[in-house]
């Protein structure tokens, strides 16, 4: 309780630090806007130690000329038309104005116009929040404006996370590049080499052209070119090495799905032999659960609340419910007949892969439906330097838990125990007392349930149409054939092979010709192993 | 003659259809004026050659899935290969007529293409572009085949391989810069041997054309069955390892048969394109695969005349229900491919077997009540 006390008086604090700043702000701007001569001046170099958002509205409101003085009493008062009506500027209160003709147009002199510009510049370098501060630096260091460097340099003094002092670091140096001398230009260069800086790999590459242009200063500029050279192979290597982790990241996000999805086809074709053309659309199912969960959370706890933000939390077992239940059905109502015909199971899935995808149109529409990311998984993660978004590092995460999970029912339940004898050897299953047709249905609706699942997980990173399940389908099949079937081991290491894989081919030799050259790998691949990755051991011979 | 035909009943069939599909529906298309009863029209003429070429198709997978068990998914893929390079043939007969005016295609303009690529030129022939209907589809199932089978890559496995193929190619084919027309494929085509293609005589003619390719199949496909090599290859389709134990290479059996069906595809789908005037990727996206093996199932799978029926029967199917109920017909045809793998495994063709089975058991699975008991 006591706590909470001290957190709460805490906050109050820090609220009445934030009002305090800006009635203070509000104060100085009016101070500005009403004087001249000397107390202006000093207002305005006050004002720079101010970072407020305030500064930035009102001050873009008096250029614009939305600001009017009057007089009132001998006092004059300056206020700005808001949509809402006359704002004072000194404290925000709204004023009625009924004699609306002795308002005066109040607007700002060329030379306050300038130096007040230059402090909404530099406002946000001093803002509390580091990431705005990072971004306000980096902006003024890529406008190469010599006005600005000063401002830099005197902030950067007093910046004390070292992150942001990085980023100060940087843009000095981005500015020096194009205004030093050459002495600076020379030690700038070398500096953004140590910062490894991405973004400034163009200066320096500018720098570079233009010394093997012109010949002024020869002394100079043959070391100047030099440097430069050393810095931006420094800076390539580094980039590259970030292109490496940011791809390996994104192949293994987008493995992760593979993985979900073969897992429930591993589980529905590998083991029981069934292929099952209408996974995609199960896939779907999953997406299309986390739509309806969400519209629902929208409709009980409107869209700007905490409630809704957990929908997604929500839809996951909602989505997984719903896909076992279709699965069971499908199952008892004719997979069963099939176990005994593989190939025409593919073609009885097939038609109710076409009947489901239809469905879904009729009820959903053609177009592709907008889940939203929760708020909580839209930003994204800075791991040194390599940006990685939370919803696929929650897919990561996601991919994880279903391993573990489907681990865990395979060899510690019963069900599991069930499972893996039938799959060994049905008949011999059955006359052991086990109840196949029902561990049949449980095991099919659970690869069915797998596949929602990995519906829900591509709603984040993908879209929701009635045909997103195709698209994985045909991967995720190569995924189970490569990794042997029904080996879920090998389905594992194969998803997340082919998703590297996919990841890496593809900036070099574009989408398409990427999934091809996977595709023909596969093939070659299966020239040298034909059984997998994982090849059953088995004297039995399959006819 | 008498060799290729199983009984008396198959040869009365293959007359007769061979008399109403050859001589009887043109002579209807070209004689009676166009209010008489008996007319049939250019539409339905060009319908029915589109007919025609699908159950091509639909026997050359027959061959392969029928008769040697393998079920092969990339049988549209070999179709439209076939069409495209009748497609690349017609394309260049459009000359100078094209809406840029240009001797290049179309697209080729549109993207900005100063001269013919390479690989076009041989097609101003016509003798060329046949050629290549033939080997190119033949190429691709050598190589791919050869791949698959000699690392005895078969059942599932092999429909998956050649389903991912198709995938493939068809992203392939859905690029601009493969010189191929991307998305839009191949389209207003102009004349074929120097005769307008839309003309009602040129279209009546391609529809003989493929009506006597159709039967030149049949044959072939009977006079296969008929030789030793049949006899293997409907082995090889019962039981493969006992065949390679009994000393057979099925590699190189399994690699022929589906070269020649690749072939017979390739030319299904030359005839196709001139008959339809339009070839795009959309013609080998998988789906278009598995219609086939569909086609194939309800007419009867491993029967000569089955994939026939099928092919027209259920394109018969689409054409009307695509008019009728636009909305759902992807839904009813769900549910006839469902019904027939269930209740129809042999499709129509086996339908009198079908109902005398369910005869002798007295209905007894169909009873709503023991569908109940098996249900629970």
């Amino acid at each position: 309780m006591l706590r909470f006390f001290k957190g709460f008086t805490l906050l109050f604090f820090l609220t009445s630090i934030l009002y305090a700043e800006e009635s203070k702000v509000r104060g100085l701007l009016e101070l500005i806007m009403t004087s001249s001569g000397n107390e202006q001046k000093e207002s305005l170099v006050e004002l720079s130690n101010y970072s407020d958002p305030q500064i930035k509205t009102i001050v873009e409101a008096w250029r614009k000329g939305d600001v009017y003085s009057f007089t009132n009493n001998g006092e004059s008062i300056v206020v700005q038309q808001t949509n809402s009506g006359f704002e004072r500027i000194k404290d925000g209160e709204i004023l009625i104005i009924e004699d609306q003709s002795s308002l005066k147009k109040n607007r700002p002199s060329r030379r306050i116009r300038k130096s007040l510009k230059k402090i909404v510049d530099t406002a946000d370098l001093i803002a509390l929040d580091p990431k705005v501060r990072k971004e306000a630096v980096l902006k003024l260091g890529l406008s190469q404006n010599l006005s600005y460097l000063e401002d830099l340099r005197r902030i950067f003094k007093n910046e004390l996370d070292p992150s942001v002092q990085k980023v100060f670091r940087e843009s000095i140096a981005i500015c020096l590049l194009a205004h030093g001398s050459d002495q600076e230009k020379l030690s700038a260069i070398e500096e953004l080499g140590i910062l490894k800086s991405v973004t400034a790999i163009n200066f320096i590459e500018k720098i570079v052209k233009n010394a093997s242009e012109s010949l002024s200063d020869i002394s100079l500029e043959p070391l100047l070119k030099d440097k430069a050279e050393v810095a931006i192979l420094k800076i390539k290597n580094h980039q590259s090495i970030l292109d490496f982790f940011g791809n390996l990241f994104r192949g293994f996000s987008l493995g992760s799905v593979l993985l979900i999805v073969s897992f429930g086809l591993a589980i529905t074709f590998g083991l029981m032999g069934i292929i099952n053309m209408a996974h995609g659309e199960f896939i779907a199912i999953g997406g299309y659960s986390c739509y309806v969960v969400q519209n629902l959370f929208a409709s009980w706890f409107g869209t700007h609340s905490v409630g809704f933000e957990l929908y997604f939390l929500a839809a996951i077992p909602v989505s997984f419910v719903v896909a076992c239940l279709f699965g069971f059905l499908l199952e008892k109502s004719f997979i069963r007949f099939l176990y005994k015909r593989p190939l025409e199971s593919l073609l009885a899935t097939w038609g109710v892969s076409m009947i489901m995808q239809q469905s879904f149109r009729l009820v959903f529409g053609a177009a592709n439906v907008q889940v939203n990311t929760p708020d909580w998984l839209i930003k994204s993660a800075d791991f040194y330097g390599v940006a990685m978004s939370y919803s696929r590092i929650f897919v990561v995460g996601f991919a994880l838990m279903v391993i573990l999970m489907t681990w865990l029912l395979l060899s510690k339940t019963h069900l599991g125990l069930h499972i893996r004898a039938v799959m060994q050897n049905r008949k011999m299953a059955s006359s052991l007392g086990i109840p196949v047709s029902k561990v049949n249905a449980m095991t099919f609706a659970f690869g069915c349930g797998l596949a929602s699942l990995a519906g829900c997980a591509l709603s984040l990173i993908g879209n929701v149409g009635p045909s997103m399940g195709q698209a994985y389908l045909v991967d995720s099949f190569m995924v189970v054939v490569i990794g042997s079937v029904g080996n879920l081991l090998g389905a594992g290491i194969s998803s997340f092979g082919i998703g590297i894989f996919d990841q890496y081919l593809q900036p070099v030799l574009g989408p398409v010709m990427g999934k091809i050259t996977v595709f023909f790998i596969i093939i070659l691949f299966l020239q040298w192993k034909p059984g997998g990755l994982f090849p059953t051991k088995s004297r039995s011979l399959e006819d | 003659m008498l060799t290729l035909f199983d009984n008396k009943k198959e040869i009365i069939g293959f007359i007769i259809t061979f008399v109403i599909l050859i001589f009887l529906i043109p002579f209807l298309n070209a004689y009676p004026s166009e209010e008489s009863l008996f007319h049939v029209s250019n539409f339905k003429i060009s319908l029915w050659g589109k007919y025609i070429c699908y159950a091509v198709l639909a026997m050359s997978l027959n061959l392969l899935w029928g008769y040697t068990g393998l079920l092969c998914l990339c049988q549209s893929l070999f179709f439209a290969i076939g069409g495209y390079m009748m497609g690349m043939y017609l394309m260049l007969m459009i000359g100078d007529r094209g809406a840029y005016k240009s001797i290049l295609p179309d697209f080729m303009v549109f993207l900005g293409y100063q001269d013919l690529p390479m690989h076009w030129k041989p097609f101003y022939s016509f003798w060329f572009a046949s050629g290549a209907v033939l080997w190119v589809p033949g190429l691709v199932a050598l190589v791919f085949g050869f791949l698959a089978f000699r690392s005895r890559i078969k059942g599932v496995y092999f429909s998956i391989l050649t389903q991912a193929l198709t995938y493939a190619a068809c992203l392939l084919f859905f690029r601009n810069d493969f010189t191929f027309g991307g998305n839009n494929g191949f389209t207003d085509f102009k004349e074929i041997l120097g005769a307008d293609i839309n003309h009602a005589l040129t279209q009546r003619t391609l529809y003989i054309v493929s009506c006597l390719f159709m039967v030149l199949v049949y044959l072939l496909i009977s006079w296969i069955l008929n030789t030793k090599f049949g006899k293997v290859q409907q082995a090889i389709r019962d039981s493969e390892s006992r065949v390679r134990f009994s000393g057979y290479s099925t590699t190189h059996y399994k690699l022929i048969l589906f070269v020649v069906s690749a072939m017979i595809a390739g030319v299904a789908g030359a005839l196709y394109v001139p008959q339809v005037g339009i070839i795009n990727p959309d013609e080998m996206a998988p789906a278009k695969s598995l219609d086939v093996v569909v086609w194939v199932a309800v007419g009867g799978r491993g029967t000569k005349y089955g994939p026939i029926i099928g092919a027209i029967v259920v394109n018969m199917l689409k054409s009307y229900t695509t008019q009728a109920f636009p909305e759902s017909w992807l839904i009813i045809l769900g549910f006839i491919f469902v019904f027939v793998v269930l209740l129809m495994p042999d499709g129509i063709v086996g339908l009198p077997n079908t109902i005398k089975k369910w005869r002798q058991n007295g209905f007894q699975s169909l009873r709503f009540k023991n569908l109940i008991k098996r249900f629970i």
